[in-house]
């Protein structure tokens, strides 16, 4: 089989690919270059497309005998992943731009492309078990990366492999390691690619601008403080919100409303959310019957609790959890899976959380 | 393999590797005052000698430099800030727009950091640079430091009447920098007859050793060095004297001077099918740059090694990475140093269209071209660019 292997520069990618190399297959390297302004050097352990990147794929690609090959697309990188950030944050909501960049970039722009030129499918480093087009947790629950892949459809699945799902990422680092790849310790990336320094409320502000507006309190309707823009928080959050309050009592966010600028605050039992409303979903297999018993995942780090989802207007999706939770915000992705002990939690598919 | 890629590096000749080898094996630094030294001086040289008699130049008007890129940036910045000092009032740069980015970014470079301002020629359509732009750009010629245009153009090969424009920039008193690289060993290049004050050339372009070439620079004209220290080159490159990476050097260019006719002829004949058989493949293919049997002055107007043809609806990485996967070997022009393709700026400085930059292909011949490489080119161009096609469709 001819397989296109998307390079990072990372050690996941860098093993999924000599994996590949392993099983047999006929593998080309790519490294897609995502920043239309693209570093030298990497800062930090952060980001994913530097030059210095690219060099480390290379140096694997090198030392497996493959070809390799630069792909740019930081246009369609910046149209629909970190435009589509800022404009959702924009909008009040909490967008997950690694579930957008496999959704748009990975396993569209380029799984068609790939196709397009003869291959038959992308291999790429994520932890997620992939097999008869299944689509299930990594083994390494800590490093699941299922819930970004959610949003993929039955036919993306069909073109993408993911040979590291069933193994731990401990178990990576010394196939690495043992072939003597420089990346076998290179640190994790961590956050957004884009945005390198980790600071998502600056970068935000400089996309945005500043734009004040009130900090109301849920339960009495005062204005208990003010803000510089509401892309600075998300539903749930606890922290800096630069508050004065009488009780003392610790405040969320509840919700964000964009056109009046409002942050409205509550207590901790104002907090819980029971039922969560969606956009239309995507599924990863065929569409299974409503209503349904299942597990919802409804932010990338979070457990996923037990609920009944039921068909909602407008073809999106209704999903009653058995117990109320904390910081669902508008934005994210509220991705289904069937439990699964043995075999990995099945993921069935996700809808945009509405708000 | 089918190695369409020579004016990226060519193959070293077997009598450049006998020679470095020899030299390799000896100790010796040329600026040594015992007999090892003597021996490796007189041994570089006999090289600046032979290179300087293949030239056209004079052994005094030899720099040797570690390449292309050192020679362009040191004649560049060189003779920009030698001419400026001389005269404050010199701080532009004449560049055509089609310059290896070792020109173009030196003079970008000196434009952020040193006060100068860059004018940037016109080009016919086939990348060439006219007396009369030259002397437009010129002016009086009062206010400008140095001039730079290439010889041949290492994308398209387009070759350029040298000796006319440093006719017209003598004219107004302003040195002229030619980038030779791509014509030494393809084209008529002698230093003296062209009149130009400054010009590069590199070893690995015509069967020589990578990391070696040279500035040849008149007697008169003022360079300040990049490099301090030893003195060596004129006080105008310092640094010990790379003497088997020079025999090579020297050894190649001669060669490749001695049998330039007969293999230019060879060449070109080898390209005209190649681009005869792809146009006849894929119709709608364009071949960029001057007609094959261009001439100018007396001479060929375009390389007879190179052949630049555009692919309009197919990405240029995408046809170098399939003809990659059937062992065809070629370049999209202008891959930097990051693996990033990008259209070329030759093309672009031309006035193509932007999908006619992107979709374009080089394929340069050498000493080692035969007709089976044109064969197999030809065997498998037309699929690649349908399927190329294909995939560009989806963007």
């Amino acid at each position: 089989m001819r397989v296109l292997a998307a390079m990072s520069g990372g050690v996941d990618s860098a093993v999924a690919a000599a994996l590949a190399v392993d099983a047999g297959h006929d593998v080309t390297g790519v490294h897609l270059a995502l920043s239309p302004d693209r570093q030298t050097l990497r800062s930090g352990a952060r980001g994913c497309c530097s030059v210095e990147d690219a060099h480390d794929a290379r140096r694997v690609a090198d030392e497996l005998g493959i070809p390799f090959y630069v792909w740019d697309l930081a246009e369609r990188f910046t149209e629909d992943v970190v435009d589509d950030f800022v404009a959702e944050y924009a909008a009040g909501r909490t967008p997950n731009p690694c579930l957008r960049c496999n959704e748009k970039i990975k396993f569209t722009a380029v799984l068609d492309r790939a196709l397009a030129l003869g291959f038959d499918a992308v291999v790429t480093g994520h932890h997620a078990r992939l097999a008869d087009g299944e689509l299930r947790r990594s083994v390494d629950a800590a490093k699941d990366q299922s819930y970004v892949l959610g949003v993929l459809t039955a036919e993306q699945l069909a073109g993408a492999r993911f040979p590291l799902g069933s193994m731990t990422k401990e178990r990576v680092r010394a196939i690495a390691a043992e072939r003597g790849f420089a990346v076998a310790t290179k640190p994790d990336s961590h956050d957004i690619c884009f945005i390198p320094d980790g600071d998502t409320r600056g970068f935000l502000t400089r996309r945005l601008g500043a734009q004040p507006g009130p900090v109301v309190d849920a339960a009495t309707g005062a204005t208990v403080g003010t803000h510089e823009g509401t892309h600075g928080f998300t539903v749930g959050q606890r922290r800096g919100l630069g508050i004065a309050v009488g009780d003392q009592r610790p405040r969320y966010v509840l919700s964000i409303e964009p056109v009046t600028r409002t942050v409205t605050v509550g207590t901790a039992e104002l907090t819980g959310v029971a039922r969560v409303r969606t956009a239309p979903p995507t599924w990863t297999g065929p569409v299974p019957e409503l209503p349904l018993r299942a597990q919802v995942q409804l932010r990338a780090h979070s457990a996923a609790v037990a609920c009944t989802v039921t068909a909602g207007a407008d073809g999106g999706l209704v999903v009653d959890l058995d117990e109320a939770q904390r910081g669902v915000a508008p934005g994210q992705s509220a991705v289904l899976y069937a439990p699964d002990r043995a075999r990995g939690d099945l993921v069935l598919g996700q809808g945009t959380v509405a708000g | 393999m089918t190695y369409l890629d020579h004016a990226a590096t060519t193959p070293v000749l077997p009598e450049v590797l006998s020679a470095m080898t020899e030299q390799w094996a000896r100790v010796g630094n040329a600026s040594s005052l015992h007999a090892s030294g003597r021996a490796a001086r007189r041994d570089a040289e006999q090289s600046r000698e032979r290179l300087a008699e293949a030239l056209g130049a004079r052994p005094s008007e030899v720099l040797f430099t570690g390449g292309g890129t050192e020679s362009d940036n040191l004649a560049v910045k060189g003779l920009f800030w030698a001419r400026r000092e001389a005269d404050s009032r010199r701080r532009r740069l004449v560049v055509s727009p089609a310059e290896h980015h070792a020109v173009l970014d030196s003079a970008e470079w000196l434009a952020k950091h040193e006060g100068a301002e860059v004018t940037w020629l016109h080009l016919e359509p086939t990348g060439r640079v006219t007396p009369e732009a030259l002397a437009d750009a010129l002016g009086d010629g009062s206010d400008v430091a140095m001039a730079s245009v290439m010889w041949a153009n290492n994308e398209i090969g387009t070759v350029s009447d040298v000796a006319a424009l440093a006719d017209v920039a003598h004219a107004v008193g302003v040195p002229l920098h030619t980038d030779a690289v791509q014509a030494v060993g393809q084209v008529p290049v002698d230093f003296s007859a062209s009149g130009v004050d400054a010009l590069t050339m590199t070893g690995h372009k015509l069967g020589g050793p990578m990391g070696a070439g040279a500035l040849l620079l008149r007697r008169d004209a003022e360079c300040t060095p990049l490099l301090h220290g030893g003195g060596q080159e004129r006080d105008v490159r310092s640094g010990t004297l790379d003497v088997p990476a020079i025999v090579g050097l020297a050894v190649a260019a001669t060669t490749a001077v001695a049998s330039r006719v007969e293999r230019a002829a060879r060449l070109a004949a080898l390209r005209d099918r190649l681009v005869a058989g792809v146009l006849e493949q894929v119709p709608d293919a364009q071949l960029n740059g001057a007609p094959l049997d261009d001439v100018l002055a007396g001479g060929p107007g375009r390389l007879p090694g190179n052949a630049h043809l555009s692919f309009p609806g197919a990405e240029g990485d995408a046809l170098l990475m399939l003809l990659d996967a059937r062992g065809i070997e070629c370049s999209t022009g202008s891959a930097c140093s990051a693996g990033v393709a990008r259209p070329s700026h030759v093309l672009t400085a031309v006035g193509a269209e932007a999908d006619r930059a992107r979709s374009s292909l080089r394929f340069s011949l050498g000493s080692t071209s035969t007709d089976a490489d044109v064969d197999a080119l030809l065997a498998v161009i037309a699929p690649v660019v349908e399927r190329a096609r294909r995939a560009g469709r989806g963007r």
